[in-house]
């Protein structure tokens, strides 16, 4: 059985190279895309699609929140805002920016031809316009002012979102499961990858950084997404059916759904920065020009907070009443966390120091990631006492937080990213000069926007306000002025993009693209072709 | 980049930028240390952990940056060719877990001390709904008789908080088009704007007061950060809190909800007024007797008859207060999720429907038998019956109290 599967693969393949060189022409490329290189660029252009009109919410959010009163939408508009903004730059610009990373760079830093499951690649993408079609026509229903969106966070707590979500909630939930079966599959496509088509000699062991990070997020999405599936499937029985999982008039409990969904989403925020870890991790050492500093322990350390993600769902709920042994027990494990965050950040300065440092910009977010994810991850230890967590719970000391580790990290990285690979996908130099502006601009605004919001949560402004007490009055002036500026300042990015992909300005570039990199990726030619490698190269 | 004597330049220009502005002391930049001996623990912790953190920072930044500055190519540093040393490894992996036990030990000494709710003077059960809070008295000093409850609304004036800057009103359905002032000239925000209430919460001082906190429809959270307490208050299940102001402290404390709770999540503010405990005994009184004197009006108000004009005035008034954040003073509403009545089914059907509705709920409507007495509510629903041109089709244009109280 198994010879005739491969038989039949190696005739298709061969099929591939008598008839089609390359691409197929016009839609059909896109629609039918099995190749790891298209269908990444689809993730990729997506997610900033997205990113963009998240960007856009959280320009409105920031629009009402400049002076104290209400003066342009109404609290509950506001509230739909907070919410498709938080899902929206959650599941549809992090997300699959990072899932576009993975199709991209994988088989290329493996030494392999593709994902070893192409027409999965394909469906799992081309579930996610269909996705966040469903959300976006209640976001557009919510602007013609013919019905609300989702108006419960993007946490969806019960009894919020069951009893008393719009309707619009039940296009939310089936928009969810999509994106799980897209996520599930996409996470299993990489671990086939990773497992099966690794170049002679390439051991676990010698994985780049980038696959290693990859093969655990694939883990923690497979394990997480469904319980994020179970979630929403009993907000749906509640709703509609009857049941009562989550309405104590019933028999249940409004907390199981906190528990439920946290179990869900304090892994999914990991599976949101372990693969900027990976990416951060290949660039430093290039523009260092120096291996990375402990290897085998960033590994170790990207397994162990992976493992930690599973013990410390509760600390988002250390307000619920949980009792004083939960309470103690979620501290203690989520304060262990910062020991092997520790060691990446440390690994990151090893790296560095007594390198040869350039400062390209990939290099530019890179160390820009470094510096303000670890601020996030001080505000994270911070948060992990409970007594002060009781505090700074659901304030601006938590939106700061969990932006800083979002934003200036997980997004930073993925632009980063974007700086780092793009002479490699198209065989073009990308505008230093421009990519420059786009960084010092970020840079700046990003912490006018959000450094902040520490002061103003730690004086007592709650978040998810649609308006504020007078005292905070004179931070939202600048935070939004921040936020304006950040969000201008992406137009540069999109400028760089169209540039390079469309406009087809830029330097040609070589197969090594900058001084000091190492991996397979850079022994391809730049841009790199269709089919990554045809033949496997040997890994010493 | 900028050399390093450059950039000390801005660093300087930029503190003195900071210290001449004066207006920068009225910017809190950190937490408060509140007035409770607990709000005083958890604000030590808050600095501790605040000082580790920005220990751990300089050392690591300070590598980072120095080396940035040292280490570059365009200096003509060559590259060493290190990557892994195990003594420097172990040593970042054990030390981070020393540093982290001396910070869990203070930190689970004052989880438990904020956990002991035993020993308390005065219980009250706290009810958020939306979007209110409701305090019952249930025992003081071992007195369980009290029966005493009210709720706490914010009393912040619309034409405050409403300032639209178009004609059409706020996005995207027209909420506050009747607040529109062409002229941008609204009303000055007062000092406690969004922060005040009708009937705040009065407490002793020098006493230790449990708060038992639950909630009537979604989740919301009792938020006072001077006492360093907040507790979510969830629907069918109960939470304990507790605080014992100074007897050197009487105050107004302010607090918000800290769990979203739907659209005027930002709309119902707590206020605590903490006394001396014979003030406070004496208010206690007086608010037991007039609490016994409105449910005796309230009793007797289903006897009488009150003519139209006054149900009408009486009712615009309520109105306004209860209904209008959400079907808006001009009876339009904010559909779907808020109907309009002027024009509805109900408001200008069958009165006994229009009285169920008010009385018990549907959906979003929050139930208002329970929480206003029988005229204020025959009020409202008169008021809507008439307003807006409505004529209702059964004739039924005055309720009156006892036909609510039945």
């Amino acid at each position: 059985m198994s010879e005739h599967t491969l038989d039949h693969h190696a005739h298709d393949h061969h099929d591939d190279h008598e008839h089609h060189h390359g691409p197929a022409k016009g839609i059909k490329r896109w629609l039918f895309a099995t190749n790891h290189k298209d269908i990444g660029a689809m993730y990729l252009w997506f997610s900033f699609t997205m990113f963009m009109l998240g960007g856009f919410m959280a320009m409105i959010i920031r629009a009402e929140l400049m002076y104290p009163g209400l003066q342009l939408v109404d609290p509950n508009f506001f509230n739909q805002m907070t919410t498709t903004h938080g899902l929206i730059m959650v599941f549809g610009a992090v997300m699959p920016g990072f899932v576009g990373l993975a199709n991209y760079m994988v088989p290329m830093m493996l030494g392999a031809p593709d994902m070893a499951l192409p027409r999965l690649n394909n469906w799992s993408f081309w579930l996610l316009p269909f996705a966040f079609s469903l959300l976006i026509i209640a976001i557009i229903k919510a602007f013609l002012g013919i019905a609300d969106a989702p108006n419960f966070g993007w946490t969806f707590y019960a009894p919020l979102s069951t009893k008393y979500g719009p309707e619009s909630t039940d296009f939310f939930i089936f928009s969810v499961h999509m994106m799980g079966i897209s996520s599930i599959m996409g996470a299993v496509n990489v671990i086939v990858t990773i497992f099966n088509l690794r170049a002679p000699g390439m051991t676990l062991m010698k994985m780049p950084l980038f696959v290693w990070t990859w093969l655990i997020t694939a883990f923690l999405l497979i394990a997480v997404m469904p319980v994020l599936a179970g979630a929403v499937t009993m907000m749906l029985t509640d709703r509609h059916f009857g049941t009562s999982f989550f309405d104590a008039a019933g028999g249940g409990d409004p907390v199981l759904f906190q528990h439920v969904f946290w179990f869900f989403g304090h892994p999914e925020v990991y599976i949101m920065i372990l693969p900027a870890f990976g990416v951060v991790s290949a660039i430093i050492p290039t523009f260092a020009r120096k291996p990375l500093f402990g290897y085998a322990s960033m590994v170790y350390a990207t397994a162990s907070i992976a493992f930690l993600s599973f013990v410390v769902w509760a600390h988002h709920m250390f307000t619920v009443g949980l009792p004083l042994a939960g309470n103690l027990f979620y501290m203690y494990m989520t304060m262990l966390i910062a020991v092997p965050t520790g060691v990446k950040v440390f690994n990151w300065v090893a790296t560095m120091w007594r390198g040869s440092m350039t400062f390209e910009v990939p290099m530019l977010f890179a160390i820009a990631f470094v510096i303000l994810f670890t601020i996030g991850g001080f505000s994270g230890l911070m948060l992990a006492i409970t007594p002060v967590d009781q505090q700074y719970h659901d304030t601006y000391f938590v939106v700061a937080h969990f932006h800083y580790v979002l934003v200036t990290g997980a997004v930073f990285s993925i632009i980063a990213g974007v700086y780092y690979w793009l002479p490699k996908w198209t065989g073009r130099m990308y505008s230093e000069f421009w990519g420059k502006i786009h960084f010092w601009s970020s840079l700046l605004s990003v912490n006018l926007l959000f450094f902040p919001m520490h002061f103003v949560g730690l004086a007592g402004m709650p978040r998810r306000y649609s308006d504020y007490a007078l005292q905070f009055a004179d931070f939202n002036w600048w935070i939004s002025i921040g936020g304006f500026w950040f969000g201008l300042s992406q137009l540069i990015l999109l400028k760089i993009l169209i540039d390079v992909c469309f406009r087809k300005k830029g330097a040609q570039a070589t197969s090594e693209v900058w001084e000091g990199a190492e991996g397979l990726e850079w022994t391809l030619p730049s841009p790199a072709p269709y089919h990554s490698f045809t033949t496997p190269p040997l890994v010493k | 980049m900028q050399s390093l004597p450059k950039r000390c330049l801005w660093a300087g220009l930029g503190a003195v930028v900071i210290s001449s502005n004066s207006a920068l002391a009225a910017w809190q930049l950190d937490m408060t240390p509140g007035v409770t001996s607990i709000s005083e623990q958890v604000f030590n912790l808050h600095r501790t952990m605040l000082w580790w953190c920005v220990a751990i920072g300089i050392v690591v930044f300070g590598a980072m940056f120095y080396s940035m500055l040292k280490h570059r190519k365009s200096k003509g540093h060559k590259a060493a060719h290190f990557h892994e040393s195990t003594t420097v490894e172990i040593f970042w992996t054990v030390a981070p877990f020393f540093i982290l036990i001396l910070m869990a030990i203070p930190a689970t000494r004052v989880l438990i001390a904020m956990s002991d709710t035993s020993d308390s003077a005065l219980t009250i059960k706290i009810t958020g709904s939306q979007w209110k809070w409701h305090y019952q008295y249930l025992d003081y000093q071992g007195n369980t008789d009290i029966n005493l409850d009210y709720y706490s609304v914010l009393n912040t004036p619309r034409e405050q908080i409403d300032r639209p800057v178009r004609a059409a009103g706020l996005f995207p359905k027209g909420a506050a088009k009747d607040s529109y002032r062409p002229d941008g000239n609204y009303p000055e925000q007062g000092e406690n704007y969004n922060l005040e209430v009708d009937h705040p919460l009065v407490i002793p001082t020098g006493k230790k007061v449990r708060f038992l906190i639950t909630s009537d429809d979604v989740i919301h959270a009792w938020w006072v950060p001077d006492f360093a307490i907040k507790k979510d208050a969830i629907p069918g299940f109960i939470n304990e809190l507790w605080a014992n102001v100074p007897e050197d402290k009487p105050g107004i404390y302010r607090g918000q909800c800290a769990e979203l709770c739907g659209k005027d999540h930002a709309f119902m503010p707590i206020v605590v007024d903490a006394r001396p405990q014979a003030e406070f005994e004496k208010w206690l009184a007086s608010a037991q007797e007039a609490q016994k004197q409105a449910d005796i009006a309230a009793a007797s108000s289903v006897d009488k008859t009150f003519s139209k004009d006054e149900l009408m005035a009486e009712g615009e008034k309520a109105y306004l207060a209860r209904c209008a954040a959400c079907h808006q003073a001009n009876g339009q509403g904010l559909p779907p999720t808020f109907p309009a009545l002027a024009g509805s089914a109900i408001a200008t059907g069958a009165a006994a429907d229009h009285i169920a509705i008010v009385k018990n709920g549907k959906n979003a409507m929050p139930a208002f038998g329970a929480v206003l007495p029988p005229k204020e509510l025959a009020a409202i629903i008169t008021y809507e019956r008439n307003a807006w041109g409505n004529k209702p089709a059964d004739g039924v244009d005055v309720v009156q109290p006892r036909d609510v109280a039945k």
